[in-house]
């Protein structure tokens, strides 16, 4: 039949075979579990279902909705058509502030309600979501 | 204001001098006999040199604040000290890319100069495709991002540099890194110019090696730089997050890497040709790309301030007709690349390399996937996502194991098939040691995963192995074992410092304070003072510890005036055995101040053991230029 040499090179293209289509197979899996979606307050508000996922909400800080104390924040985050009450505790970014633009990572309790666990900082201090920038383009 | 048409003009002289060159290569390339050198070198120079006065005009505007220009405008103000003006002007996308075009050129130059061992034709050849690149980049430069365009009425002031910028690791961190960037376009223009001559060899691979080194050596440093900036400006405490412009660092990296190996492989066993090849195209490739995407404000990430599609598209597209003209030559020359011995034996030193090598490009694939495919999903289906740090430490944290293996054995066997089956018994028994050594060090600890378990063994084990290495060998041969040590500490460092970091976020009042462990963190007193360009707001905090040792921390908040923008500085106290970290924000009102304070563990062997990593390549490109 074939020689050992043959005999080898096909198993070793076999094995390569298979480890790519695993690594794929791997990749594209956790790269599902672990993609975290952006989303504007009246995305929420449109949602079918609440998510469980860890979502990302963007848009920005209402005006006089901040409010601080020693262990937590609470504030507003406005699309100008939609709000959504946040609670967070943690690392606050220098450019959080009102009237600004603002992404939180976190989980939704209900509609209208979102647990952050994270406030990304933008390090731009033009910095917008880009659906508040499509909406104030729009207007 | 004669600066600006200095500058200008000097560019445009220099696209000349490139069609020249162009022109003159292929023509003596047609002779047969080629003797004649023609004035290629002049040129060359006059290329570099050109550009190097516009590189200076461009400071010189930076210097004298001369709002005419629009890169100046745009990135510099009067209040601004001089050396972050002086560094402004690399610190935008017009100056970074007229920093690139001065690399460029000054490195095809420097090629030029040292490769008179090389055949003339490859030498001419890469010469071209050198140009191409260049031409490719200052047609870029003047058409969508000319630094020398100019606005009238002239303004009475500018809009100052971000302020996160004006850093002086910052100030330097470009460049580094560029200079790593840019010399991967002279392994592509050789590594093609080989090809076409069929010069793959082991001596065309001891020739490259002197630049791949080069690049691997900035482009860790440059990558170091980076992270460290980040790690103590950014607030966040951390010395990598995943973020896309990071990332797009660490691709060209790793390729190069893989490169770096397998360039072995072919100096000395003269296998591997067309894998080099591929390797030298794709890490320019990613190089090339990275600009790309920071450049064009796809990417949504924290370093991205220009937002230009135009600029985009352009690269896009001038980066296809180089891949594309890459890889027709390379399948047109491709039967040119004759390997005549295939043999692989299982436990040879090659052998482990390759494996290591697919690692390498795993890794490499699974943050390419990770860094565009939102772009993709976001193009296709308007959805907006991230990926975060869980899908990378997923996929990458356990594949370190093997990895780690590997790097510890492959250098301790040898070349074509390894006899020495003492030595194998030998690193066995070596690896259960360690794993008992990692299992009562996680124990002790308390967190007890088993691939944490795993992956404290492994890099133990490389520790070791290459720390015996490192005793038993000449200082001089050491460059691979000091950096694979470096590298091992690296991994352990990291390991050590996120399974033992603690912190601590509470918002809180002047004359407040709070218990987190065994210490207690007290906010003392605030104290503003103004400079040129900004007002300091600095918070004085006392840290009593356990053992009665008083810290006293004075974090800063800066208050810039323009562009108006806060920025935290963070106090850090640093020793060998651990980082102590606070920082504070600014929250509305100014009643509260937003606290973070991090106990970090072994964090400045971090740093360190990159730095080993560089030391290593640093070793081996002396010791090849002695030679």
């Amino acid at each position: 039949m074939y020689g050992r040499k043959v005999k080898l090179r096909i198993l070793f293209l076999i094995v390569l075979l298979s480890s790519i289509i695993l690594t794929i197979f791997l990749v594209l899996k956790s790269l599902e579990e672990n993609v975290v979606y952006f989303l504007s307050p009246t995305e929420v508000k449109n949602l079918n279902e609440l998510t469980q996922d860890k979502i990302r909400i963007g848009g920005m800080v209402k005006k006089d909705s901040i409010n601080i104390n020693s262990d937590k924040i609470n504030f507003i985050i406005t699309d100008f058509n939609n709000e959504i009450n946040v609670v967070y505790s943690g690392l606050i970014p220098n450019l959080f502030q009102e009237s600004k633009g603002v992404v939180a990572e976190g989980f939704l309790k209900d509609k209208n309600y979102f647990n952050a666990e994270k406030i990304l900082a933008k390090h731009d201090e033009n910095y917008m979501p880009p659906n508040i920038k499509e909406q104030i383009g729009e207007k | 204001m004669i600066f600006n048409y200095i500058g200008n003009y000097s560019l445009i002289i220099s696209v000349i001098i490139s069609l020249i060159i162009i022109f003159l290569s292929i023509s003596s390339l047609q002779k047969i006999n080629i003797q004649i050198k023609i004035n290629l070198n002049k040129l060359i120079f006059f290329q570099f040199f050109f550009v190097l006065v516009s590189f200076f005009s461009l400071i010189i505007l930076f210097i004298l604040s001369e709002f005419a220009n629009i890169t100046v405008f745009n990135n510099s103000h009067t209040t601004k000290p001089l050396f972050y003006k002086i560094s402004g002007t690399w610190g935008n996308h017009e100056g970074s890319l007229l920093l690139w075009l001065l690399i460029l050129t000054f490195f095809i130059f420097l090629y030029f100069l040292n490769s008179k061992s090389r055949s003339i034709k490859e030498r001419l050849l890469t010469l071209i495709f050198q140009e191409v690149i260049i031409i490719g980049f200052l047609i870029f430069l003047l058409k969508t991002s000319n630094p020398f365009n100019q606005v009238f009425p002239i303004p009475e002031q500018g809009l100052g540099l971000n302020p996160i910028l004006q850093d002086p690791i910052l100030a330097i961190h470009p460049p580094v890194l560029y200079l790593g960037y840019v010399s991967t376009s002279i392994i592509f223009s050789s590594s093609l110019g080989a090809l076409i001559q069929g010069n793959v060899n082991s001596l065309w691979a001891k020739h490259i090696k002197k630049w791949i080194l080069i690049s691997w050596i900035f482009l860790t440093i440059g990558i170091l730089l980076g992270s460290i900036w980040a790690y103590y400006e950014l607030g966040w405490g951390g010395f990598w997050f995943w973020d896309p412009v990071e990332n797009i660092s660490l691709m060209p990296w790793l390729s190069l890497t893989a490169l770096l190996h397998c360039i072995l492989v072919l100096e000395k066993r003269s296998l591997l040709s067309s894998w080099t090849i591929v390797l030298s195209i794709s890490t320019f490739t990613l190089s090339v790309c990275g600009t790309f995407l920071v450049r064009s404000g796809i990417l949504n990430s924290v370093h991205t301030f220009a937002n230009d599609p135009e600029r985009g598209l352009f690269i896009l597209i001038f980066l296809f007709i180089l891949v594309f003209l890459s890889l027709v030559i390379y399948f047109l020359y491709e039967e040119k690349l004759k390997s005549n011995n295939n043999n692989f034996n299982l436990f040879s030193k090659e052998s482990s390399i390759l494996i290591n090598n697919w690692f390498v490009m795993y890794f490499l694939s699974v943050i390419l996937i990770g860094t565009i495919y939102p772009i993709f999903l976001e193009v296709l289906s308007s959805q907006k996502i991230s990926v975060g740090p869980p899908f990378f430490n997923k996929l990458i944290i356990p594949f370190l194991i093997p990895f780690l293996i590997f790097m510890s054995i492959g250098p301790n066997l040898d070349w074509i098939k390894n006899k020495n089956f003492r030595k194998k018994i030998q690193l066995i028994i070596f690896f259960i040691l360690n794993l008992i050594l990692s299992f009562t060090i996680i124990k002790i600890f308390g967190k007890i995963t088993l691939t944490s378990t795993i992956l404290l063994a492994a890099s133990f084990y490389l520790f070791f192995v290459t720390f015996k290495d490192l005793i038993k060998k000449s200082f001089k041969n050491n460059s691979q074992v000091i950096s694979h040590f470096g590298f091992s500490l690296l991994i352990l460092s990291i390991i050590m410092n996120s399974i033992l970091s603690k912190e601590i976020v509470t918002n809180l009042k002047v004359g407040e304070q709070i218990n987190f462990l065994e210490n207690t963190i007290s906010f003392k007193k605030i104290e503003s003072s103004s400079e040129s360009n900004f007002k300091s707001l600095v918070g004085y905090f006392e840290i009593d510890s356990k053992n009665n040792k008083k810290f006293l921390f004075k974090p800063e908040i800066r208050i810039y005036n323009q562009p108006k923008v806060i920025t935290s500085e963070a106090d850090i106290k640093t020793n060998f055995f651990k980082d102590r970290f606070l920082v504070i924000n600014l929250v509305k009102g100014g009643n509260y101040f937003n606290v973070r304070y991090q106990e970090k563990p072994l964090m400045i062997w971090i740093w360190l053991s990159t730095i080993l990593i560089a030391i290593g390549g640093s070793i081996n490109f002396l010791k090849r230029y002695e030679k």
